[in-house]
């Protein structure tokens, strides 16, 4: 029977798993991604709680979430979109343009 | 009328006011004189009128309004009119009309017409409050302002050197005359509290010593013997003649050279209290009265000899005052006024005639060219020479006859030998201008020619008045004069007596074998005795200058009693003596002042701002580099330490968010470890 602290554990795992693609890699896309996927992350955890506590507080966050997370699917792919037709590239490696 | 004696002084106000603001761009050239002119000829009308109520027993004493309150002393602006004031006013606004008419024709191409007449309604303004004011403060106020003006007139033509240093002559000179009137004025203040005249000679009586009012009195005659030109401050007068010719006849003969006059007139019960300082006025006006007398024998210029005549005769009317005869004084003002101005007045015609010539060694035979003036001078001179029946005979007999009757023979004997004198340079100067052979400069002697009926008019009526106004004074000793004026000055009258008039009142009272006839027999004799000390003077130039007896030819003399003639012409050397003792050294005090301002004084501040400027050049030194120095050292620290820093911003996101979650995991830790 999976108990509490196996949703939070895997929560975490995919959070670390997320937090580590968002650092290392270089595609946009896949950063992109692995945003969503700590995104998700979270919303397991929430879940979770509220089933333990017993409350519908933490699905209704995750709705709004997810929600939020569609929203900025949709700005973010279209920035990735513009910023390839200004670059021809999506190596972040590259668009570094803000520094000194 | 005579509640609106404010309109007198206030009319020239009013016509100085236009024409000094309006005159110069405004005006029409012919504007300025209508209004200075029907404005002071509306005043004299208005003192005409309360001449005759002030006669029928009117009087006025009133104060407009508190013009200076300090403390306990108040001082109001307010006028009084008594008979003095009421006489003085007809003399100021009578001749003042006059000359502001003459002046119509005098000044006709003169390019400071309305600036003269500006000044002119100015002084006569000024002369007004000054015999009208019912107090010391607004007397010294007109005081003052007859000087400014005078000032103002003497270098009316300041683009002449000779007139402007005249005119400072006058007006440094009664500087020192006015530090002692003002002195004197403190002196009443402290005594009394208050310069209202009739407050002060109320309590004078009872509340002054023989002391302090000897004080007061010599203090205040300082400042008359300057506006009065007596000795020993005189020599400005002479020098005033700079000026154009109505003025000298204005200012200078008929009204400002009177105000000492009349001050001591005025204060005759303080002066009735110092017999001393009455003592050395009647010696100083006598001896006033011969030594401008001597000078003017030997002067050339026929404005000087005038001038002379002037300081001369304003020495009888002191001599008079001193003696105690106030009425004869202010009688012989009153008669000088008239026969001085026509004078002067007579010589601008001359003057005007022959195109600006003033010195009579170029004059001569005039007579048949300007034959209206020659009459008027003609009148005017045996007035002032003190001929029967010319007004000058009678004023100054009487003032002959105080010092005689009061035993002052030394004075009498002074005051007869400037009558001779006077008599005889007055003749001089008429037979040497008017008679014999021209002596004309021959441009000059083809278009003389008698003067416009403007300035003939005013000579004319002078000379009338010249001749007429003795009548005032007959009979002698009680006449209408003597009454009008003994209810001012009352039992002051002829207080200073001497022991021998009692004596020649008994000599006279066994001689008639009337014991009342208080030496009337001896005033005719003395009269008769001065007529013919005047008529031998004349007869002495006459023979001099008319018949030129071989015997009295003028450059013989001369050449003979050389240094008595050449003392005389160079005036004692009196102007020599005063460049001597005071102007030289105070010139000389002024540039070693000067120098010492420009060495030490100038000196110390250039030394100073020397100093200042080396401590600025190591301010400056400082400020460069030490305070800039740390300033820019700063700076550069900073710019060295951000070239390393700025190194981590990479504008690499993921490094950003590698230090964020860095930072997370740290707080974390210290969350969870501590």
């Amino acid at each position: 029977m999976a108990t509490q602290e196996h949703y939070l554990v895997l929560s975490a795992i995919l959070f670390a798993i997320g937090a580590i693609g968002v650092l290392v890699r270089r595609n946009a896309i896949v950063i992109f991604m692995c945003i969503e996927l700590m995104l998700n992350a979270v919303n397991i955890s929430l879940v979770a709680f509220s089933k333990q506590m017993d409350s519908m507080d933490g699905q209704v966050f995750v709705f709004f979430i997810m929600t939020v997370a569609a929203a900025e699917a949709a700005i973010g792919l279209a920035i990735m979109v513009s910023l390839f037709r200004n670059k021809e590239t999506l190596n972040v490696d590259e668009i570094n343009l803000m520094k000194w | 009328m005579i509640n609106y004696a404010w309109l007198i002084p206030l009319l020239p106000t009013i016509a100085a006011l236009i024409n000094g603001l309006f005159g110069r761009k405004y005006m029409r050239r012919h504007y300025s004189d209508y209004i200075a002119t029907g404005a002071v000829m509306t005043s004299f009308l208005i003192s005409l009128i309360i001449f005759f109520e002030v006669v029928s027993g009117s009087k006025l004493n009133v104060n407009y309004w508190d013009w200076i309150v300090s403390g306990d002393l108040h001082i109001s602006f307010g006028f009084l009119i008594d008979p003095l004031t009421a006489i003085m006013l007809l003399v100021v606004t009578g001749i003042s009309s006059l000359v502001h008419l003459y002046s119509i024709g005098y000044m006709h191409d003169d390019d400071g017409y309305y600036r003269f007449f500006t000044y002119l309604s100015m002084f006569t303004v000024s002369m007004l409050i000054l015999i009208m004011g019912n107090n010391y403060l607004l007397m010294f106020f007109g005081w003052e302002g007859v000087g400014l003006c005078s000032y103002l007139l003497i270098g009316f033509w300041f683009e002449k050197k000779s007139a402007g240093d005249a005119a400072k002559k006058a007006f440094v000179t009664n500087r020192v005359g006015d530090l002692g009137f003002v002195l004197g004025l403190f002196l009443l203040v402290s005594q009394f509290g208050t310069l209202d005249y009739e407050q002060v000679f109320q309590l004078a009586p009872t509340h002054l010593t023989t002391g302090v009012a000897t004080a007061i009195t010599l203090l205040l005659f300082v400042g008359a013997t300057a506006k009065s030109a007596q000795i020993p401050l005189y020599t400005w007068l002479p020098d005033a003649m700079e000026g154009p010719t109505p003025v000298s006849a204005l200012i200078h003969a008929a009204t400002m050279v009177t105000a000492g006059v009349y001050m001591v007139a005025r204060s005759h019960v303080i002066y009735s209290m110092a017999p001393a300082t009455m003592e050395l006025i009647a010696v100083v006006g006598a001896i006033t009265a011969l030594f401008a007398a001597t000078i003017a024998i030997a002067q050339n210029d026929i404005k000087r000899i005038v001038a002379y005549s002037t300081v001369s005769q304003l020495g009888y009317m002191f001599m008079g005052l001193g003696l105690g005869a106030y009425t004869a004084g202010v009688y012989h003002l009153f008669t000088h006024a008239f026969f001085k101005a026509c004078l002067f007045l007579g010589c601008g015609s001359v003057i005007h005639a022959l195109s600006g010539e003033q010195d009579i060694r170029r004059m001569g035979g005039l007579f048949p060219h300007i034959k209206l003036t020659a009459i008027t001078f003609l009148i005017a001179a045996l007035a002032n020479a003190g001929i029967f029946p010319f007004a000058g005979f009678f004023s100054k007999d009487e003032i002959l006859w105080a010092a005689f009757s009061g035993g002052h023979y030394v004075i009498w004997g002074i005051g007869a030998a400037a009558a001779f004198c006077s008599a005889f340079y007055m003749f001089r100067l008429y037979f040497v201008t008017f008679t014999g052979e021209s002596r004309v400069d021959h441009h000059v002697a083809h278009h003389i020619h008698e003067s416009p009926s403007v300035m003939t008019g005013p000579l004319v009526l002078l000379a009338f008045l010249a001749a007429t106004v003795g009548a005032l004074a007959l009979p002698p000793g009680n006449g209408f004069i003597h009454h009008f004026l003994g209810n001012v000055f009352g039992a002051h009258e002829h207080d200073v007596k001497g022991i021998a008039a009692e004596f020649f009142h008994k000599f006279a009272a066994l001689a008639t074998g009337e014991p009342t006839a208080h030496g009337h027999l001896l005033e005719y004799f003395m009269m008769l005795v001065s007529l013919g000390i005047a008529l031998s003077g004349i007869g002495l130039a006459y023979l001099m200058y008319y018949k030129k007896i071989e015997a009295l030819n003028p450059e013989t003399l001369s050449e003979r009693f050389r240094l008595v003639h050449q003392t005389l012409l160079n005036k004692y050397w009196v102007d020599e003596l005063y460049d001597f003792l005071f102007v030289n050294p105070t010139k000389k005090a002024g540039i070693e002042l000067w120098e010492f301002d420009g060495k030490v004084v100038d000196g110390a501040v250039n030394g100073t701002s020397w100093i200042v400027l080396i401590k600025a050049e190591i301010t400056d030194f400082l400020d460069k580099y030490v305070v800039d120095g740390t300033v820019n050292g700063l700076a550069l620290f900073v710019d060295i330490k951000s070239r390393v820093l700025r190194r981590m911003q990479t504008g690499d996101a993921q490094n950003y968010a590698l230090v964020m979650l860095l930072g997370v995991v740290f707080i974390m830790g210290v969350y969870y470890f501590y």
